[in-house]
Order: C-alpha cells, then structure tokens, then sequence
C-alpha cells in the first residue's frame, strides 16, 4: 500500500444512501443535509492498529472459544479471504472482527427474544489478524436465518457481520457477508439497501469445495476491499506503481 | 474502447445491526470467556500524559428520541498532537496513549462516555493548525454506513475560529454541532457532545 496520498472518494452510489425507507429503522436514522467532502488531513490518514498479544488462541474458532460442554449444534465452515485496498494489494495486519447467530438463527444478546433456542456451545464472535498478504480464517457454524420486525414476513438471509481496520481511520468498514445461492438474500430489505447488483454481489461469499476440509467442514471464500490510496504524482514519485 | 483501470470496488457497507456488541463488546453483553476484555473500553493509564477529560453525550435520531443501541468509536491525537499509528509521520506519539476508544451507548439511557485526555493540534493539510479534535464514528441498527464526524472543544474558542475544516463549513449555524460543551464533574473536565443524525440540529457529518 502507498503511504503517501489520500485515500480514494468513497463511492456513495455503490454503498447504500442513509435514507433507505424500505429498511424502516433508517428512516429516522439517517441525515438529511449532504455529507462535508473533506479532503483527507492526518486525522482520517492515520488509525490504530491492533497487535497479535491481543489475540488469544480460540479468538479465529467459534466452534471452541465457547464451548462449555461439546461442540455447537450446525453445519460446520471454514470462511477466508483477502483483505486487500481497492489497487488490489494486500492490507496485512487488518483487525477483522466477526458476529453471528447460532444454526437456528438465534443470537446470544440479552435484547434477541426470537423463540429459537440458544445453543449452550455457541457464543457466535470471533476475531484475526491479517497475515502479511492479507489473508484470514476461522472456522465456525452456518448461521441460521431469522425472522425481524420490519416487514410482517421479512426474514434476514444467512449471514456474518464483518467489522474490519485497515491502517487508516478513514478505512474503517462495517459490512455482512451472505452465502452463495442463498435465495433469501435477493428478498431482504437491508441487502436492497445497495443499490447495485453487482455490489451486493461482492458481499455474499462464494462455496469453495477445493478448500473443504472432506469429512469436516466446508469452506466459503470472501475477500474485503477497502479504500486504496492515491499515487502522488508530482509531489514526490509514484508511489508503488 | 480504452484500456481497463484495474481498480477494485471497495466492499460496500451494510448496517452494524441491533447486535453489533456480540462483536465488539461480548463481555458486555454477557458473552463471558471468549475474551479477556472488550477493546477500546481504558484509553487512559497511569503513564498517559496529557490533562485527563470526559467525553459523553447522547446520539438522537429524527424523533429526538437517544439510540439505546448504538456504537461509537473516538480516534484522537496525543496531548501533543501525534497520532499512535503507523502512518504518523512527525515524530513518536505517547507509547502509552493507543488513541483509539470504543464505547456502547447504554442500554436505558443512551449515553456513552470515554475517559481520555485533550488532544493537541494537528496540523491541516496545508501546514495550517486544526483545532484540538476528536474524530467520532457512529454504527447502529439502522444507519447503513458509520457516520463520520468530529468533535470540537468550547475552550478552545481561539483555535476553532482559525480551524481549516470547520472554516469549510459553508452553514455557519451549523458549526457548533460540532462543538462539545465543558462543564465540570466530580472535578474533571467533562465535555458533553450530543449527537443529531436528523433534524433541525442536524449534526454535520463528514465523507472523509
């Protein structure tokens, strides 16, 4: 990654607008006035970063770091990936954090009152590391699906939500991850918040059989994209390219 | 047709979710034993230097009604106004002020509130003094991409008036949402920055 220009504008025609009125809590949640462009200053250039002592062993395996009495109840999965800025080079040491809900679609939240039961053996968070080029794993539980108060019948596709640092502020992305061929995920009103297809399709997470583990779990692949940096031409040198 | 640029897209943003804490504040919510504690809750250490202060306020939405779900990340300079990062390149920031805090807003109430210090200034890109800030981030249920705002001092009335990015704010009526108001508490410092996302008070947010 150059270390020296801005980062690329965020292109707010390929994420979702605030103002989303078929994802009703939004209505009231987003801002009316337009967003101040500001060109980046050191403050949005620079970000914490998160070093490996702050990770235990189990912080990338959900099927151990909760377990009480055996494994959790569900199909088991390998998820990895990439995480890379938008010039296609790796992001090491990225923080990536992760939340789910258990194979009944049941999160473990004091405010979740869905009738589906709690698994005793499932917490449903994880988090890793980037390595140097970029990549990550864990291993968890297929979630479930699950019924929200939006529409009368809506229900939320399958999915893992995504909490990723890169090395600057102004990087910083809260996404979800959904499975391929998921029929659900083309229903959802929170999905519809993007409003390109080809976007929402960079979120949902490709079956990978070449990576299943036979007789364990199977493997999806999903690669994060994160602003990349500008080359400063003329002020310096072209940086990296 | 012309040679294709070889740009990704960036991955594009969905809502945290009403359980962004499973994430983020596991202990908080009871999830207990998968990890040690929460990050971003202690900014501060007995080795931190710089004038201790508190940070708290509420986030509205268009009801005026506090979101009692919401997640809000503070990413602030050194008491001399370096940055605890990589890509700081001016010098050697307090290797005991990491500068980045994490804190839910609470469950009844909606408030938030981080122990940290005052920020020194940094400087603008043209070599210009910003005044002291704190960059703020909000996710919650219902706000599909983290909202990105700054947050100002009223003591430091001089500086603000001579700061770069709020002299960009073309609706000078809006430049004191961005300014928290100090107020004493239990004889700290306590700067209280209240939230709009909509509405008449609507606080200015950033695409940065």
């Amino acid at each position: 990654m150059s270390d020296q220009g801005s980062f690329y504008q965020r292109d707010r025609s390929w994420h979702p607008p605030a103002f989303t009125p078929s994802y009703k809590t939004s209505v009231l949640r987003s801002p009316q006035q337009p967003l101040l462009s500001l060109e980046n200053t050191i403050s949005e250039l620079t970000g914490p970063v998160f070093g490996h002592d702050k990770l235990g062993p189990l912080d990338n395996d959900l099927l151990r770091n909760f377990a009480k009495t055996g494994d959790p109840v569900g199909q088991r999965i390998v998820v990895y990936g990439r995480v890379l800025d938008e010039n296609a080079r790796p992001v090491p040491g990225a923080l990536l954090e992760f939340w789910q809900a258990n194979a009944g679609g049941r999160y473990r939240h004091k405010k979740e009152t869905y009738l589906a039961a709690i698994d005793p053996n499932f917490g449903g968070c994880g988090r890793v590391i980037t390595d140097e080029e970029g990549r990550y794993w864990f291993r968890t539980i297929k979630p479930g699906a699950y019924p929200w108060p939006n529409g009368v019948t809506d229900w939320r596709p399958a999915h893992i939500h995504f909490s990723v640092f890169g090395h600057a502020f102004a990087q910083r992305l809260i996404t979800q991850m959904y499975f391929e061929g998921d029929p659900m995920i083309w229903q959802d009103p929170i999905v519809a918040t993007i409003p390109d297809k080809s976007a929402i399709e960079q979120l949902v997470a490709a079956l990978d059989r070449q990576n299943t583990l036979p007789m364990d779990a199977l493997a999806y692949k999903f690669d994060i994209v994160l602003r990349g940096r500008r080359s400063t031409m003329f002020e310096n040198r072209m940086e990296g390219n | 047709m012309v040679q294709k640029l070889p740009f990704l897209k960036e991955s594009p943003s969905q809502t945290a979710g009403p359980y962004v804490h499973i994430g983020t504040n596991p202990n908080w919510v009871e999830i207990t034993g998968v990890w040690q504690e929460d990050l971003g809750l202690v900014l501060v250490g007995p080795g931190t230097k710089g004038e201790r202060i508190i940070i708290k306020g509420r986030v509205f939405d268009g009801a005026g009604d506090p979101l009692k779900d919401a997640l809000i990340e503070i990413w602030q300079a050194d008491a001399e106004g370096l940055y605890n990062s990589p890509q700081e390149k001016r010098g050697k920031a307090d290797p005991n002020f990491v500068g980045w805090g994490r804190q839910p807003a609470d469950g009844t109430t909606g408030e938030y509130r981080f122990e940290t210090i005052k920020p020194g200034r940094v400087p603008y890109k043209d070599g210009r003094m910003m005044a002291p800030h704190i960059t703020v981030w909000i996710v919650a249920r219902g706000i599909n991409t983290g909202l990105h705002t700054r947050m100002y001092f009223s003591d430091e009335e001089a500086a603000n008036a001579e700061c770069p990015v709020l002299a960009r704010i073309a609706h000078k009526a809006r430049v004191p949402t961005l300014v928290a108001t100090r107020t004493e508490e239990n004889g700290l410092p306590t700067y209280t920055f209240d939230i709009d996302i909509q509405g008449e008070k609507e606080t200015v947010f950033f695409d940065i």
